[in-house]
């Protein structure tokens, strides 16, 4: 206690005066509050006075002070012995704080640091996961030396850890203990290769990062979880995978052979299922097999591919670079699209895309010349952003598209931003170099330019026209007069030297000027820039040589006046200069060589790009950034001549495959148990990787004991901790799920739902069940009732009770307790937030999402993925094994709206492959089809759909044309049923009633018919109707009354279906449209549906 | 990987600053404030800098800089998308993201800053599990607090980070449950003097509001997913799914987020929904200038453009302004040169004009460009490239959600250069 009252008063004492000494800067900017605290030194003894008084609320108060001191980087560490004390404080919130405390000025204060250490070493005992994790990190982020030895400890026994979360924590922790103490790299490492294993996402990103950090050159280590990282990428969190990936990079370009060998074919060596539908990259490889890439090479760049569309600029930066680094040349443009998606991010993030960009355009134009116009200036980009769209506008620029890119440069020099005017120059003069073509014309418009009232235009417009006549001198003889002519005016000290050197240079194409030129220098050369001078003393010289007659007084006279110039590189020149042209005694051998060291014919520069040599950093990088490099980078080594044993990773070839599905299933079950990897997939690989029965039987003994490990942590954590013990039961059940998964293979398909239906049952949130389930129940209760949703649309009063009566009906035969409460609670529940949240207007948009009958229904009754009805168009008897069903998708035409949009699906029932199918004749001749486009190659047993447009022009007569194969044709027709002629619209019925009247007479037909009886409710006429045409639901208020409208596609005639119920199963039915024909045949339909169940 | 952060506000103080590893001294910010003293505009201040032991990266957001100090090689776009992940945090937490809002909440954005990272390496960046663990402040609450002594942070441990979607927190639950979708489109476009179009994109982003209780799994279908080109979606979004089937399907998130961003294929010709007349002419002599503007609709697919904006940057010599507007009023910024022209709903029988003179500084020659004009403008209930939402499905729940769809273009980047 004594030590503590003595350092007390120092600390105390010392803080005051730099308080004191702080708070007059700062005082403006901070609020006053805190101002005027950190300067009172009875402030701190307040608040310490309040951490030591026995109420929470003090503590709190005091706390939160302390850390409002730390914000604003004030000393606060005087309070350590006060604070300290509440480490052990139930307060979360005051706990917190004073771990933020702890974790700032443990290191200033290790002796009382030590005091906290005991707390955080019980609480790493602690039963639930959180608080265990929350001490690890505490303790291993306070920087104090002597508890290395602890924190090692900790780390191993976290390292352990049941808890995926408490396990990601130490991972964390060993980067730190790491930097605290280098000697611990052997044991750190021990961890790290345990951890490296780990199956579970949470901790992949983390234990990386700690490999990043401490061992980056223990390759060795990946090996063997190289393929689980690949396969756990996408799941992982977005932080990361940028890690991985770019720790991946590296490894893969250690592991395997380069796949850019001179016009490198290549062929996967791998059965065609493992690549599911890479069909593009199966077309481009020939049987000549120079290089074949390793699969899991391939593995690599396939798993990280979807990554491209993540939100993170960052992790589609990584694996842009990862592609750019890794992938056949002819792959890499995959990353095009992404990379120019994040021009639309934030400005920061513009810039280092941008400069990714311009180092990829230089080696690989093609890639970005398709989006050269995202590169565009605006007048609003920052300048920096406006340089580099400039640099990779002028590396795409080609013959081609140079006049395009030449015009939009045009703009960008008159733009007011000076900088970036210069800029454009110096583009505009690399354009000229670089395409031979248009030399002539950039040198023109930079001679132009030369009169441009702006003086840094001027300027470098002189100094690129130099270095440009330096590649052809001869015929500009011209353009120097011009550029002597305006030398008075121009004052930028560099265009001056650049324009005297030109005329030295070429003094003997314009003897009469250069001479003048040198007078008026003699003149003002006092006055002159350093450079300048140089430049006069040079252009002396040569004329010396050249023309002595006329200038060796003037040479005489500037030689002098630089002899005695201030700057010492002057007066050496001039010293030179002297000595070399003026012949005389002492001057030895080189007078004779002057003429040919000073004129002797020189190279013209080369204008390249800033971004040529980037290439050395690894893209994406913070070196490549600043082009230096920067402390940690690591080189990216050059392909391995021959790859290393690909065995390596091969040892445990199942087992981690096999280890990886429980645990992806476990983190994030929902997302990637059907979608990323297919189940058909997982077998396929397991095949694939020829897998002996010993193996087998190993790896699934592994893989229990695996999942039994998990079983017990989430047993236990379900004892101990019970806030996240539902979730915990949960994931049991799903590793239970698995392992019947693996013991029956075949039938795991199907056998899913009925797993996944347990999920749900124990806390409701396993989607999958959601999604195979879906189907069962989805469709008959919740589905329909969302069709009232619309129909509350509808002004009619009747329907809201309706509404309003519905949901409980249903809500009750599926006994959702929380939804009875709702009930409770809000009566109408649908229709309060429509009249709150939306104006009217908006609900014409609304309609659009089907909340309306229309389609709902429409696609309730259907599947939204196979529509109703389909057709044959061609059997394949007839088609010689090519057949061919179509239907209409009731989808908007996307070629024409007058168009009927068809679905045409070709499967190929031969025993080979069919080729070019295509549409060739039709008839009537003027019948107008949207042919879709000739499909290359059709596999046997596969099948594709296509779509295609035809427009029947509103009547039913058939669309016949002939479907080509490379060897057959075959004529098919299509007949529409006049149903699917339509498009629904959607009307008020008012608005119907409106159109009805005007449709009166001739335009109506109307039938009395006879219905079966099921089909009497107006949800089940709406099927009926919906399932003969195209029609959309009319809301309407009177219960006997059903009202369809819809247009034909073609002309857009109206067409209105009404049907009233009479008695019994009679009911009225009515068609009013113009087109006559059809509405009896539409009648005829419509009847025949209504007549049967 | 992220050493330490200064928050530094517009007129170059430091706020707050926060720590992961040692300490380091405020002193490294004077290479930052020395470059940003030569860039003039804070816009202009390059993201990424180099001093001699430490490397500065950082953000310009809301008149701030969010500056990070990092001491080794990092993926810069790793720590500039974290930081821009902080401040939509910050903006998500406290409506805003400025110096004022920021040193109110100061203990909350410390825990905040505290949970996000850890040892440098981002740690919660997910809003909702970050929401579990602190509350964000409101006025009920911190009377409530005041008077109990009760505090902002969560007293449950956050289950979020151990989920199986990291991004929603279990047992969520609504009174009303509904899921809204806005589709906004940006339509980004360089006019030429003409009125000929240079380069137009269309740019469309999802914006989803989903309050529903519980683990609803939700699919929305388009009627036209062919027309997206590019995309990039919430990590909720089901890749495969989209890929096979181009769908959305997903597990919301709860609350506001962006479900998707999207790029319209660039085959399909952009609809440029309104047309510009204009003429800015600068006299050689008598130090005047004249200026005309008229706008009318072009291809506005029968929707009225409101909110219709016009704001030119005036070259350095215009000293003042006198037009007149027939509809609407302009303003002339004499210290930043910035005129606008607020015209606000576009009526196609009586084009809005803006027609007048400038005044030029005396004897200061002519500019040579004229200055390019930034349109804004909003159309309500229309998605210029043609999407539409086809249908919203909910598995998984067994209640009725109330679904809405809403539209909306506006002008992006678009600039007709004069």
């Amino acid at each position: 206690m004594s030590t503590a009252a003595l350092y007390n008063d120092q600390g105390g004492a010392e803080t005051a005066v730099e308080a004191g000494q702080e708070s007059t800067p700062t005082s403006s900017s901070s609020g006053a509050a805190f101002g005027l605290f950190s300067a009172d030194f009875k402030k701190n003894e307040d608040l310490k006075e309040m951490l030591e008084s026995s109420k929470e609320s003090l503590k709190l108060e005091a706390m939160k002070r302390i850390v409002g001191l730390i914000a604003k980087g004030r000393n606060a560490s005087e309070l350590f012995p006060a604070v300290v004390k509440n480490v052990a404080s139930k307060n979360i919130e005051l706990k917190k704080l004073v771990y933020v405390y702890l974790v700032r000025y443990a290191e200033e204060q290790q002796d009382l640091a030590l005091l906290s250490i005991s707390t955080f070493q019980r609480a790493l005992k602690d039963p639930n996961q959180f608080i265990r994790a929350s001490a690890l990190r505490v303790l291993s982020s306070i920087r104090v030396p002597i508890i290395v030895p602890i924190m090692m400890l900790a780390i191993k026994e976290a390292a352990a850890d049941l808890s995926p979360y408490v396990r990601k924590t130490s991972a964390h922790a060993i980067q730190k203990l790491y930097s605290l103490d280098a000697d611990q790299k052997e044991q750190l490492i021990e961890v790290i290769e345990k951890l490296l294993k780990d199956k579970s996402t949470l901790v992949a990103g983390s234990v990386v990062m700690a490999f990043e950090e401490v061992c980056p050159d223990r390759i060795d280590l990946i090996h063997k979880n190289y393929r689980k990282l690949c396969n756990l990428l996408v799941d992982v969190e977005e932080w990361g995978q940028v890690v991985i990936i770019s720790m991946l990079t590296r490894y893969a370009r250690t592991q395997f052979t380069s796949p850019w060998k001179e016009g490198a074919t290549f062929e996967e060596n791998n059965e065609k299922a493992f690549y599911e539908s890479d069909s593009e990259e199966k077309k481009c490889h020939t049987e000549e097999k120079p290089y074949i890439m390793d699969p899991d090479h391939r593995l690599l760049l396939r798993n990280t591919k979807p990554l491209l569309q993540s939100r993170n600029t960052a992790v589609v930066m990584s694996v842009a670079q990862l592609y750019w680094h890794l992938a056949p040349k002819h792959e890499v443009s995959v990353v095009t699209k992404s990379l120019v998606r994040l021009l639309r991010s934030h400005r920061e993030v513009q810039y280092i895309v941008l400069q990714n960009i311009a180092t990829m355009s230089i080696q690989r134009k093609g890639m970005f010349e398709p989006f050269m116009k995202s590169f565009y200036v605006r007048s609003t980009d920052a300048t920096h952003i406006k340089t580099l769209k400039l640099e990779i506008l002028t590396n795409l620029a080609n013959e081609a598209n140079i006049s395009t890119i030449l015009r939009e440069f045009q703009t960008y020099v008159k733009s007011q931003d000076k900088a970036f005017a210069a800029a454009t120059i110096q583009a505009i003069g690399r354009c000229a170099t670089n395409i031979s073509e248009v030399t002539d014309t950039c040198l023109n418009g930079l001679v132009l330019l030369l009169s441009n009232r702006d003086e840094t235009v001027v300027a470098e417009s002189v100094v690129v026209i130099k270095k440009l006549l330096q590649t052809q001198p001869t015929q500009h003889s011209e353009i120097i007069k011009h550029m002597a002519k305006l030398f008075d005016n121009i004052t930028v000290p560099m265009a001056r030297a650049s324009i005297l050197w030109l005329i030295g240079e070429y003094c003997e194409r314009v003897p009469k000027i250069a001479p003048d030129v040198l007078r008026k220098m003699a003149k003002s050369f006092t006055a002159e820039e350093d450079i300048v001078k140089l430049q006069t003393v040079n252009l002396a010289a040569k004329l010396y040589l050249t023309n002595s007659k006329q200038t060796k007084l003037l040479t005489q006279y500037i030689l002098n006046l630089g002899k005695y110039d201030q700057n010492y590189d002057i007066r050496d020149r001039t010293r030179f200069i002297r000595q070399l042209i003026v012949p005389s005694e002492k001057s030895g051998a080189l007078n004779k060589y002057a003429r040919r060291i000073l004129l002797a014919p020189k190279p013209a520069p080369v204008l390249e790009s800033s971004f040529k040599d980037r290439d050395r950093f690894q893209l994406g990088t913070l070196s490549h950034s600043l082009n230096t490099k920067a402390t940690g980078y690591q080189e990216l080594s050059d392909w391995p001549a021959v790859a290393p044993d690909q065995s390596v990773r091969n040892v445990e070839i199942i087992e981690p495959v096999k280890e990886w599905a429980p645990t992806v299933g476990k983190a994030k079950q929902p997302k990637s148990a059907d979608k990323f990897y297919s189940d058909d997939e997982d077998e396929k690989e397991e095949e694939g990787s020829d897998s002996s029965g010993s193996e087998d039987s190993s790896s699934s003994s592994s893989e229990e004991s695996g999942s039994d490990s998990d079983e017990e942590s989430s047993e236990s954590e379900k004892t101990s901790s019970d806030s996240s013990g539902s979730e915990q039961s949960s994931s049991e059940s799903e590793v239970e799920q698995k392992k019947k998964r693996k013991t029956k293979k075949a039938p795991q398909k199907k056998s899913k739902p009925t797993a996944a239906d347990s999920d749900s049952d124990e806390n409701g949130n396993g989607p999958v069940a959601q999604e195979s389930s879906s189907s069962a129940e989805s469709s008959s209760g919740s589905e329909t009732d969302s069709e009232d949703d619309s129909d509350s649309d509808s002004p009619a009063p009747q329907k809201k009770t309706e509404t309003k009566t519905k949901p409980k009906v249903v809500v009750k035969s599926k006994k959702e307790v929380s939804l009875l409460d709702l009930d409770d609670f809000s009566p109408a529940p649908t229709n309060t937030p429509q009249s709150s949240v939306f104006s009217p207007s908006l609900l014409s948009d609304l309609e659009g999402l089907s909340l309306s009958g229309v389609s709902s229904t429409v696609q309730v009754t259907t599947s939204s993925f196979g529509p109703v009805k389909t057709y044959e168009l061609l059997h394949h008897m007839t088609g010689k094994g090519l057949a061919a069903k179509y239907h209409f998708p009731r989808q908007p035409c996307l070629y024409q709206p007058s168009m009927v949009a068809v679905q045409v699906i070709l499967s190929n029932s031969s025993d080979h492959s069919l080729e070019e199918i295509h549409i060739g004749d039709r008839s009537p001749a003027s019948l107008s089809i949207h042919c879709f486009n000739t499909i290359e190659r059709l596999e046997p047993e596969a099948s594709v759909t296509v779509s295609m447009g035809i427009d029947f022009s509103d009547s039913t007569q058939a669309a016949n044309f002939q479907l080509c194969t490379k060897e057959d044709q075959f004529s098919v027709s299509i007949q529409p049923a006049v149903g699917e002629l339509l498009m629904p619209s959607s009307m008020t019925e008012q608005d119907f009633c409106k159109e009805q009247g005007k449709l009166q007479g001739m335009n109506e037909t109307s039938a009395t018919i006879t219905m079966e009886t099921a089909n009497a409710s107006s949800q089940a006429i709406s099927k009926q109707v919906l399932s003969v045409a195209n029609v959309g639901v009319v809301p309407s208020s009177q219960n006997n009354v059903s009202r369809f409208a819809g247009r034909t596609v073609s002309s857009g005639a109206l067409v209105l279906v009404s049907l009233e119920l009479k008695e019994s199963s009679a009911a009225l039915l009515t068609i009013n449209t113009e087109k006559t024909v059809m509405a009896s045949m539409l009648l005829r339909d419509v009847k025949q549906a209504l007549a049967q169940a | 990987m992220i050493h330490s952060l200064f928050l530094i506000n517009h007129s170059g103080d430091i706020f707050l600053e926060k720590h992961w590893k040692s300490v380091i001294s405020r002193s490294v910010c004077d290479y930052f404030f020395e470059v940003k003293e030569k860039a003039v505009d804070p816009e202009n201040v390059p993201p990424v800098l180099q001093t001699p032991h430490h490397y500065l990266i950082s953000i310009y957001r809301g008149k701030l800089f969010f500056l990070s100090v990092v001491q080794t090689e990092v993926p810069p776009l790793f720590v500039i998308e974290f930081l821009h992940r902080v401040a939509d945090t910050f903006q998500d937490y406290f409506g805003e993201c400025s110096e004022g809002v920021i040193k109110d909440n100061l203990v909350t954005v410390y825990e905040l800053l505290e949970e996000m990272l850890d040892n440098g390496f981002p740690l919660a960046t997910e809003s909702n599990v970050l929401k579990e663990m602190i509350r964000p402040p409101n006025i009920l609450r911190s009377v409530v607090n005041t008077l109990t002594g009760g505090s902002n942070v969560g007293d449950t441990l956050p289950t979020g980070q151990l989920s199986n979607v990291p991004w929603r927190r279990a047992g969520v639950k609504y009174t009303n449950n509904e899921a809204y979708f806005d589709i906004i489109e940006e339509i980004d476009a360089i006019l030429d003097k003409s009125g000929t179009t240079v380069f137009a994109e269309i740019q469309g982003v999802v914006e989803a509001c989903v309050r529903l209780t519980g683990m609803p799994d939700l699919t929305l279908s388009f009627m036209n997913p062919r027309l997206l080109d590019d995309v990039s979606f919430h990590p909720c979004v089901r890749f495969k799914r989209w890929e096979s089937e181009r769908v959305l399907s997903f597990i919301p998130p709860d609350g506001n987020f962006t479900l998707m961003t999207y790029h319209v294929s660039s085959q399909n010709l952009v609809a440029i929904p309104v047309y510009v007349k204009q003429s800015i002419n600068f006299f050689e002599t008598g130090s005047c200038g004249r200026l005309e503007i008229t706008i009318g609709p072009k291809q506005n697919m029968g929707k009225t453009v409101e909110g219709l904006m016009v704001t030119i940057h005036m070259p350095k010599v215009v000293l003042s302004a006198n037009l007149t507007a027939t509809q609407g009023n302009y303003t002339y910024d004499l210290t930043t040169k910035v005129l606008v022209w607020d015209i606000g709903k576009l009526n196609p029988q009586k084009l809005p004009n803006l027609r007048g003179s400038l005044s030029m500084q005396a004897g200061a020659p002519k500019p040579e460009e004229n200055p390019s004009l930034n349109i804004d403008l909003k159309i309500q209930q229309l998605a210029i490239s043609g999407l539409k939402v086809s249908r919203l499905d909910m598995y998984g729940e067994k209640y009725k959600p109330f679904k809405g769809v809403k539209y909306l273009t506006k002008a992006g980047k678009f600039q007709v250069r004069t």
